[in-house]
């Protein structure tokens, strides 16, 4: 096992994320800071005052579940756990950033894309994931980037944040290998 | 992707039959997936693509608009491809028509079908014998498991918790399967269960199931948190043992004189189609403490849940 981010490093790429996300928003269009649940949205929720800080607002904010829009819903099955999309704001017209913790296959991001459009028409969508793990099935690249790490696909990255496992860290893991 | 927590599953039936053979956790489980469905009937695409290339067959042997409504937009709504089988058949060949029938249906390779049927058992023994999903949309007197699923949300919902509450259940609950069906629901997640109506309608013998039950009643209004107020079967009150209209008025039905004796956050339910005047009077279906229409709305992302769960348990099979 080994550690990618540790608290303070994962804490300053999220800054980092954030001064990127500022510095390339369009100051004349709303902006909507979109997570995909479950980690994406605790990333998103992080990434809020980051941004207004750094003089991004006012900011809408919201959470995507895509259970519905997976296209490996039949490999999964039972597990996947609808939460339900909670985006209180016409999307229509705004300025998205999604958020997610990994990037991968580009799977997830395909359905939450298609779950976007689904609510509406924004005026664009942006891509921000905390890691970039490579191995991209689908063609699909992210905006805004935390870490890139080359990784194999017997790998698993695990993002683990306060809210959701208690501990702030990031760490690159065989699949075999019990948590 | 990160590697999520790869629990049990709490849901892995392919067949919805009866309330009565969930745990408090699928039921739990149903409701809780139903809140998440609830946001795609507010969007203007209200589509997700879940159950696409799927086919669901409404199989109804009973007359059934409403529900077969419900099931057929949920599916939908799922972007599911639905088929309706109506027909009226004789009662002298019901068991031997069923199966053939779903056979035939079957071999058109459907992926869920989702039966009415006036006999009690019909979709136990439909499910025993196809491979696809069974949902029971009502069978007989025994059961109607989404009606139950909708009503346990609604009161969920309006009451934030099911657990603790005093539900009554009021009218011909010997004859409903509606009755049956919230009743072992109800008990499943921890309400106390009044049963109300004349004994030939209402018999003692229900206190067997834990439940209490009464014909008075004007005497148990202001416990209730909950009344649930059962349609009266006009074609039923010929019957021996039923009352005439003007007796089950004045003993059974529900009326703004009624709720003045109720708790001010009772909530008046009703499966609907009501009849105004006889079970509940207008201005009291129509008033606040009435969810009637919020239990049709329910009834949609609560069936979307139900198909969900049931196709992905069998994807996985």
């Amino acid at each position: 096992m080994t550690q990618l981010l540790d608290h303070h490093e994962l804490q300053d790429t999220l800054g980092k994320l954030a001064r990127a996300i500022a510095g390339a928003a369009p100051r004349d269009v709303p902006v909507a800071i979109v997570g995909i649940r479950r980690r994406g949205e605790t990333l998103a929720k992080r990434l809020l005052p980051l941004l207004e800080k750094a003089g991004i607002a006012p900011l809408h904010y919201g959470v995507l579940d895509i259970t519905l829009y997976r296209d490996d819903l039949t490999t999964i099955g039972p597990n996947a756990v609808l939460r339900g999309t909670e985006i209180e704001f016409d999307v229509t017209d705004t300025w998205v950033v999604l958020v997610d913790d990994v990037l991968y296959t580009g799977r997830s991001v395909r359905a939450a894309l298609d779950a976007l459009i689904d609510l509406g028409r924004p005026r664009a969508i942006r891509l921000a994931v905390l890691v970039d793990r490579g191995l991209r099935e689908l063609p699909i690249q992210p905006d805004f980037v935390g870490l890139r790490t080359d990784t194999e696909s017997h790998h698993v990255v695990r993002v683990m944040l306060k809210e959701t496992d208690g501990v702030d860290e990031v760490v690159l893991d065989d699949r075999g290998n019990a948590h | 992707m990160t590697a999520g927590t790869r629990t049990k599953p709490v849901w892995t039936r392919k067949h919805l039959l009866a309330i009565a053979e969930l745990s408090r956790e699928e039921i739990v489980h149903v409701l809780d997936t139903a809140v998440g469905f609830q946001e795609v009937s507010t969007r203007s695409v209200k589509k997700v693509p879940a159950l696409r290339g799927r086919v669901v067959v409404l199989m109804f042997f009973e007359e059934s608009t409403r529900t077969r409504m419900s099931f057929e937009l949920a599916a939908q709504r799922l972007s599911a491809d639905t088929v309706d089988f109506v027909e009226k058949m004789s009662s002298t060949s019901k068991g031997e028509t069923l199966l053939d029938t779903a056979r035939n249906i079957e071999a058109m390779g459907v992926d869920i079908m989702v039966l009415r049927h006036p006999a009690a058992g019909a979709a136990q023994h439909l499910a025993e014998h196809v491979s696809c999903c069974v949902v029971n949309a009502g069978d007989g007197q025994h059961a109607h498991p989404t009606q139950a699923l909708l009503d346990l949300f609604t009161i969920r919902e309006r009451k934030g918790r099911v657990e603790g509450l005093n539900v009554a259940i009021v009218g011909d609950v010997a004859h409903s399967r509606v009755a049956r069906s919230d009743l072992r629901g109800l008990q499943t997640l921890g309400a106390k269960v009044t049963l109300v109506g004349p004994p030939t309608l209402a018999p003692k013998s229900f206190e067997t199931m834990g439940v209490r039950v009464t014909s008075d009643f004007e005497r148990i209004l202001p416990e209730m948190d909950v009344i649930n107020m059962l349609r009266i079967q006009k074609e039923r009150m010929t019957a021996s043992g039923f009352p005439s209209v003007r007796e089950y008025i004045r003993l059974f039905g529900m009326n703004s004189d009624r709720l003045k004796h109720c708790k001010p956050d009772v909530l008046i339910m009703h499966p609907g189609p009501v009849n105004r005047g006889i079970e509940l009077a207008a201005d009291v279906a129509d008033g606040p403490h009435s969810s009637i229409l919020r239990q049709v709305t329910n009834g949609l992302a609560v069936r979307m849940a139900v198909l969900f769960l049931c196709q992905q348990a069998a994807a996985v099979e």
